[in-house]
């Protein structure tokens, strides 16, 4: 060690200081910048989108018919379409997927199969989405003569939903802490007697968040329905809950969407923007919804 | 069954459940190991059935798998000269998502350092809130979005003669691939050990030097991973791309020129092409040859991602 240098000196601010500190500053600077760009488009898209959608964004457009080739009127028979798909598919994929999370959370040992499992559900949610509708086209439509129906496209946003659902259930499972399930196997109880009087109460809420943002992910995709039960028009009354049965073709939203922006000439010039904000509107909604659950069950976490 | 239990005068025999709930749990317990195998089975499913509605043709005299890999003539409904080439369906994929990684890459990783390292919680959270609602607008929104808004954009800006290119599909699907990048990202941030950070504020060094000195090496594979999984959501996007970048099968030239991609072709031909048709096969060995990509990549970001888990503390 050199002679001890006294505290004017040690202290002095160098120009070697000088520089890590505007290098910080700078770094923190742009990676604001990098951060704040990204809330930028979805104020903007969200912003421009509503202001273009305002001329025809009322109830009477969610309610009623699409009128003279789709070029007026509202989008009812699409939005009970998307309904109709998001909760048969839910219906379909909540039970599997949550019953595999816990196979893999509860009973799965670290094994070999407990690692193909694994890559399968992180392959299976990297599936593109138009795979999944050659899926749904061969398997559902033509090998198990579903046709083109509800069905077939439910089944389809069924498979393409699970893996997430597997994902986020097992992280609400893993998140009830080990003690809980070591205290009830004490008592004698068995591991599913376990998992039902004590994971699963203890994990509901999770496992809930996680399947309502299935919801809005079914609801919004378009490419798996498109060739397996989606149309791209249906007549339908106004206001009915129930136009379609499940061997029968529907709208859906994201698929109007796509047919009022690019396939029918002279549509009204607000339509598409207003369809565009239901959809994204309903989809952020729920999300949204979801997120404030997530946070008030984080306040409100026991342990 | 605790009244059973509790009763005094049988202290050895063990309190027994009624047949019907053992067998009951059994049965339960055997639908939850086959649910438990379920995402092996549809993984398996996909590609079965997929290659079974696109194998006559593949492995028919009629067909070329060279031409189909390496061809840039895509005339599927030509009445004299048919030809299934899809390298420019290929190069449409890559450039489009080369474009887009271009963009989201540094933007993402930028966004997940700040997230990670220089903001306090509460930014943190409203800033995760947002990038997670982000992620949740649907591919057709955006596609929508590209379509009137960015074409729009791009033509007042580039003086491109159509506003629908390799640039639009590019932004497009940066912004969509941006969320998956930061949350991964920032997990493989957080997951560096705060002993490292510790000891890199105790020599003395900034925030950034702290980044990219000790956070960057150390959570390189993690960060890999993040870009990787971005790009498999890129490469498999389909509705944003069969709207946003043109819809022209060919060699692009420039960054203005339309392009098709191999997602965005299935989409828009499927629907014309005779189910049993040649055509109709050639889009599902397109979604065959999609499928592999998307498997190569999503492999290659888990073997990274566990790479590091073995490799380092």
């Amino acid at each position: 060690m050199s002679e001890p240098r006294n505290s004017a000196t040690l202290f002095v601010r160098t120009r070697e200081v000088a520089r890590k500190e505007l290098a910080e500053r700078v770094a923190q600077a742009v990676f604001g910048f990098m951060a704040a760009a990204l809330v930028l488009p979805l104020l903007a898209i969200l912003g421009y989108l509503a202001w273009k959608a305002a001329p025809s964004l009322n109830w009477e457009f969610i309610v009623d018919v699409p009128r003279k080739g789709m070029t007026e009127g509202g989008i009812w028979p699409a939005f009970v379409g998307t309904l109709y798909l998001v909760f048969l598919s839910l219906a379909v994929s909540a039970p599997i997927g949550v019953m595999a999370a816990v196979y893999l959370n509860e009973y799965a040992k670290d094994n070999w199969l407990n690692r193909m499992i694994q890559l399968a559900v992180i392959n299976l949610a990297g599936v593109p989405s138009i795979v999944h509708a050659l899926f749904g086209l061969g398997a559902f439509v033509y090998a198990a003569r579903f046709g083109y129906s509800i069905l077939s496209a439910s089944l389809t946003l069924a498979v393409m939903t699970l893996p997430v659902i597997i994902a986020s259930t097992r992280e609400a499972l893993a998140s009830v802490p080990m003690s809980f399930r070591e205290a009830c196997w004490n008592v004698g109880a068995t591991r599913w007697q376990t998992i039902r009087a004590i994971v699963l109460p203890n994990s509901i809420s999770g496992i809930l968040t996680g399947l309502i943002l299935q919801v809005s992910r079914a609801a919004g995709e378009t490419a798996p329905i498109m060739f397996t039960g989606a149309v791209f028009f249906k007549a339908a009354e106004r206001g009915d809950l129930f136009p379609y049965r499940l061997g029968e073709q529907c709208m859906a939203l994201s698929m109007h969407l796509y047919t009022v922006a690019t396939q029918v000439p002279n549509v009204q010039e607000s339509i598409p923007y207003a369809t565009a904000v239901v959809l994204l509107g309903s989809v952020l909604l729920v999300n949204t919804a979801a997120i404030l659950l997530r946070v008030w069950l984080r306040g409100h976490k026991k342990w | 069954m605790t009244s059973e239990a509790a009763r005094p005068t049988a202290p050895l025999v063990r309190a027994a459940r009624p047949a019907w709930a053992i067998f009951g749990e059994r049965v339960l317990v055997g639908i939850i190991h086959v649910s438990g195998v379920s995402a092996i089975i549809f993984v398996l499913a996909i590609f079965l059935f997929v290659f079974r509605e696109a194998a006559p043709l593949l492995f028919s005299d009629r067909f070329s798998l060279i031409e189909f890999l390496f061809s840039t003539e895509w005339y599927p409904t030509s009445a004299s000269n048919v030809r299934y080439g899809t390298l420019a369906l290929t190069v449409g994929s890559f450039a489009v998502t080369g474009v887009a990684m271009a963009i989201a890459v540094p933007f993402g990783l930028g966004a997940a350092i700040f997230l990670s390292e220089f903001c306090g919680r509460r930014t943190r959270e409203s800033l995760k809130v947002v990038i997670e609602l982000l992620s949740a607008i649907p591919s057709v929104v955006w596609g929508f979005v590209g379509l009137t808004v960015m074409s729009r954009l791009i033509v007042d800006f580039t003086g491109a003669p159509v506003g629908v290119n390799i640039l639009n599909g590019g932004i497009i699907l940066a912004l969509m691939s941006v969320p998956v990048i930061v949350s991964i990202g920032e997990d493989a941030l957080k997951a560096v050990p705060d002993s490292f950070r510790e000891a890199a504020l105790a020599l003395g060094a900034t925030r950034w030097q702290l980044v990219y000195r000790v956070l960057l090496p150390a959570a390189r594979h993690g960060l890999l991973a993040a870009v990787l999984l971005g790009v498999g959501r890129a490469v498999g996007e389909t509705m944003a791309v069969l709207m946003a970048t043109g819809h022209a099968a060919q060699i692009p030239h420039g960054l203005l020129d339309s392009v098709r991609t191999l997602t965005a072709n299935i989409a828009a031909e499927l629907g014309e092409a005779p189910a049993g048709s040649d055509h109709y096969r050639v889009l599902f060995l397109t979604g065959l040859l999609l499928f592999c990509i998307t498997f190569v990549v999503n492999l290659t970001a888990d073997l990274v991602v566990r790479g590091r888990r073995r490799g380092e503390p």
